[in-house]
């Protein structure tokens, strides 16, 4: 499958940060061997280089749909990253210690987009009841969100499907509130569309597309829905071979 | 072409699996010739398939990247590292290419990092308390509003 390695060798090497970096034994597809790699954690992919001055990255392991797990090996402080699936393999690495094994699987097990995604979620709707509560409202303008879950996939938020279907939970196990909790809350605002700078840099504080409760119309959450009920028409529509 | 020794591994198994409601199918153009893909963006990875098959041809990483709308029905897809190599896409309508725009513009990890920090930093200034302590989440480096690595 080609990949744009460019793009993912400049991803690997670029100044974004990366959460976790070291000397990790990493063992051979066919052999029993391991070989020592400098391993680069960012965002949601795992890239191993041959040395820590290497230019470029040797492989990358993209993780998702993965779990990360405390494994039997022939080496001490060993970790495997397995895939499920008839075709997937399964990553045995190896720590030089039992603090460096436990930040690995740590920042691993955190790597993944759709954590991040719900990450985000819930500091977007605490800022979200924050500027409610401010503003004194005593009842949502809007009816509540309903429950989004699709038949038998997962769910598409910003416009992205996610990897795979098991549910998330935030690492002191709580779970992300679900819009049923509690008093009746209003949808998620949609994004405001600007004209976009692209990818070019902005300023850190300032995201792309930042909520404001104050300014929506009706259009705009009218749009919202719209494009919901379109998403989910062209589901049913596919589901029954018609697409 | 392919670089020997960049190798990738991913969870093939998972994309055959139904992604909830799928963006509709676009076309890649590769001036002059237009091929015909289905385009699936999951995560951060734009996925192409020919329109019969099971297993993508490609994916492209939707990181520092930038989408541009180049006419009403077409979008593309350059890199920062190489900003005159651009994929095209043709869609089927406006409305949907704006739609598809929309969607890659915010599929980035980069770009949850920066929305995530920056309602760290408002939830921080409403309340005076780091939302992320909760988590236990707060000194990990992808949330700092510093980027440089240390």
């Amino acid at each position: 499958m080609k990949l744009n390695e460019r793009s993912l060798a400049f991803y690997a090497t670029c100044d974004s940060p990366a959460d976790n970096t070291g000397f990790l034994y990493k063992k051979g597809e066919r052999h029993t061997a391991y070989h020592r790699r400098w391993f680069v954690l960012k965002g949601n992919m795992l890239f191993y280089f041959e040395d820590r001055d290497s230019r470029e990255p040797v492989g990358v392991i993209i993780l998702e749909g993965c779990t990360v797990e405390l494994c039997e090996a022939t080496e001490e402080f060993a970790f495997a990253i397995r895939f499920a699936g008839a075709r997937s393999r399964t990553y045995i690495l190896a720590a030089d210690s039992q603090p460096a094994m436990e930040a690995w699987v740590k920042a691993l097990s955190r790597a993944s987009f759709d954590y991040m995604r719900l990450v985000v979620r819930e500091l977007e709707q605490q800022l979200e009841q924050m500027r409610l509560g401010s503003r004194r409202r005593t009842e949502p303008l809007v009816p509540p969100r309903r429950e989004r879950s699709l038949p038998s996939s997962g769910s598409k938020e910003n416009g992205c499907a996610v990897w795979s279907q098991e549910s998330c939970s935030l690492p002191n196990g709580t779970l992300p509130r679900t819009s049923h909790e509690g008093a009746l809350r209003p949808p998620p605002l949609p994004p405001r569309r600007k004209p976009s700078l692209g990818s070019s840099p902005v300023p850190l504080l300032v995201p792309e597309t930042p909520f404001t409760p104050g300014t929506t119309t009706f259009s705009q959450l009218h749009d919202w829905y719209g494009q919901e009920i379109l998403a989910l028409r062209r589901e049913w529509l596919e589901s029954r071979g018609q697409l | 072409g392919e670089k020997p020794g960049l190798t990738c591994a991913l969870d093939r198994g998972s994309l055959g699996f139904p992604f909830g409601a799928q963006l509709p199918h676009s076309f890649l153009i590769s001036p002059p010739v237009v091929k015909r893909r289905l385009v699936k963006l999951v995560v951060n990875f734009l996925f192409y398939f020919r329109t019969d098959e099971a297993e993508p041809i490609g994916a492209l990483l939707l990181e520092h990247c930038r989408i541009a709308e180049e006419e009403p029905s077409v979008f593309s897809i350059s890199f920062i590292e190489e900003p005159d190599r651009k994929y095209y896409f043709e869609c089927s309508s406006e409305e949907q290419c704006q739609e598809w725009i929309d969607a890659l513009r915010r599929a980035s990890y980069e770009f949850m990092r920066r929305s995530l920090i920056f309602y760290r930093n408002e939830i921080q200034k409403m309340t005076g308390k780091d939302p992320l302590e909760q988590y236990g989440i707060s000194e990990e480096a992808r949330f700092q509003l510093n980027t440089h690595q240390a």
